[in-house]
């Protein structure tokens, strides 16, 4: 696989790994079946990604991506989190061979169902 | 310098200096076409000859039943719609099976789509096919059976014997897909009790771009492509000299160190997954624990994907395959493994070594020495793997 070096980077050390004990926000994509398996966790104090951490199940894309969708919502806002698309990520990594372009939006849809999480908690507990 | 460590012949083999050594004249002085009466074309001639004697004898065949292509995927083309076309008359019905290589398998659908009839037998969990199986599909109107000798995934050989004798007992020609099993265990067509047979050079040494096709004597076959009246007109083409005299010396060399190496390998293999399952929990065999080719291992590392796992051991110069989705063409795991019901996700997690000629024991252990390391630190990522649960 062509994998850029800055993918490469990411898969050797991937940053944000493991879980929140106590999360704000959780998104679960994916399945066996396909082979890719992402679990990210969010914490958000007044509107912004405090800490955000992942696991993956799945191949170099799937890790390099997840991380790097970790780095990039750090400390955004909520609002900027959503807009955070798989060009942005696919982008950020220096691009990814075209049958992997469908692990950086498992990262992206990820994102978006933890911060659905959130809201959905919040308004449980509202 | 990086160390390398090959564990993946069963994708391709290097050429063996003494193979190169072989072929060299042929790509100089001897370069005439062997249909030519001048004495350049004679002794091309002389040279594919000897080469298809060599090749005969190794089957233990005649040699007038040895026909040469370019690979494995002609033959197994050759085979299955050569006979289907030109049987047509007898029946439209073929019997294969689920862990066929992929040349069969598209053969198959291919002739399909033309109106032929396919029935793919099933495998049981170490991916056997059932003799009572075929015995209940085999119809009046079948007129051929292909099952593959040994397979290229999991390495389980198939009861080729007992399976040919159900397709004799009933008129039905019997191919068989021996591309993974030449050149690693004894292949006698004659024992095999096979009508046509399909092995491929680059996988036991030789170079790539030839193969070779036995045809059992008195078998109709139509041609896949027409022109020359090469190899009794059934496979047009000027004759691949150098290719084929590689072949054939590839096959001689592995005749002559057959017993020794499948020993060695044997050794290789089962230590390697001694030391393996000795180091990491979780690890799943997937192929039968003994009707396996030597040199095959195919493993299952629960909760860590197959090409995340690769990528990690070409970072430490160490080649190997899977079956998992990311690794294939499309987006689905190993056609083999689901027909064997391995579950999806240990589909997924599964990793093949296949060791060959230039592996020692050295190397094995260094691997061995990587590899636990390597899967903890995926595991330690995985949302599904949770130490206490096996």
């Amino acid at each position: 696989m062509a994998y850029s070096a800055k993918v490469m980077e990411h898969f050797q050390n991937p940053r944000n790994v493991g879980e929140i004990e106590n999360p704000d926000g959780v998104g679960e994509i994916g399945n066996p079946v396909c082979g890719d398996i992402m679990k990210l966790y969010i914490k958000v104090k007044d509107n912004r990604v405090v800490d955000v951490k992942f696991k993956t199940f799945g191949c170099g894309a799937a890790i390099a991506t997840s991380s790097m969708i970790t780095e990039l919502v750090k400390n955004k806002t909520l609002e900027q989190a959503e807009k955070i698309s798989r060009q942005t990520v696919a982008e950020a990594l220096d691009g990814l061979p075209a049958n992997k372009m469908h692990c950086s939006n498992l990262a992206a849809d990820a994102l978006r169902k933890a911060i659905e999480d959130y809201r959905d908690r919040k308004k449980i507990n509202e | 310098m990086e160390r390398k460590i090959y564990l993946d012949h069963n994708a391709t083999t290097p050429v063996h200096p003494e193979v190169l050594e072989a072929m060299l004249p042929f790509y100089k002085g001897v370069f005439g076409n062997a249909s030519s009466i001048h004495s350049f074309g004679r002794e091309s001639k002389v040279a594919l000859d000897e080469s298809r004697e060599k090749v005969a004898k190794f089957l233990n065949a005649d040699p007038l039943e040895i026909y040469f292509t370019s690979g494995g995927t002609e033959s197994d083309n050759l085979a299955i719609k050569g006979v289907a076309w030109a049987n047509r008359k007898k029946g439209n019905h073929i019997v294969s099976s689920r862990i066929e290589h992929h040349a069969v398998l598209e053969s198959c659908k291919f002739l399909e789509r033309e109106g032929f009839e396919i029935t793919y037998l099933p495998v049981d969990r170490y991916g056997l096919v059932d003799t009572d199986e075929l015995k209940k599909k085999i119809r009046k109107d079948t007129i051929l059976v292909s099952i593959i000798h040994a397979n290229n995934e999991v390495g389980t050989i198939e009861p080729i014997e007992e399976l040919s004798k159900v397709a004799r007992e009933n008129g039905v020609y019997f191919h068989t897909d021996a591309v993974q099993s030449t050149g690693k265990i004894k292949v006698d067509v004659q024992k095999l009790g096979v009508d046509l047979l399909s092995l491929s050079a680059h996988k036991f040494y030789g170079p790539k771009g030839v193969g070779a096709l036995y045809i059992r004597r008195g078998i109709r076959l139509t041609p896949l492509s027409h022109g020359g009246h090469h190899e009794k007109a059934r496979r047009a083409g000027t004759e691949n000299i150098p290719g084929i005299v590689g072949l054939a010396k590839a096959l001689e060399i592995a005749e002559r160190d057959m017993e020794k190496e499948e020993k060695r390998l044997k050794n290789l293999s089962e230590s390697f997954f001694k030391k393996i399952t000795e180091k990491i929990p979780h690890v799943f065999l997937n192929g039968h624990p003994e009707h396996r080719i030597p040199n095959t291992l195919n493993l299952s590392f629960k909760g860590v994907e197959g090409e995340s796992i690769i990528l990690n051991l070409d970072l430490k110069g160490i080649a190997v395959a899977s079956g998992s989705a990311c690794t294939s063409g499309s987006l689905e795991p190993s056609h083999v493994l689901s027909a064997m019901d391995v579950p999806p996700d240990l589909a997924q997690s599964s990793l093949r070594f296949s060791f060959g000629r230039s592996n020692t024991v050295d190397e094995v252990s260094y691997v061995a020495e990587m590899l636990p390391e390597i899967i903890s630190k995926l595991r330690s990522m995985s949302p599904i793997y949770q130490k206490e649960k096996a």
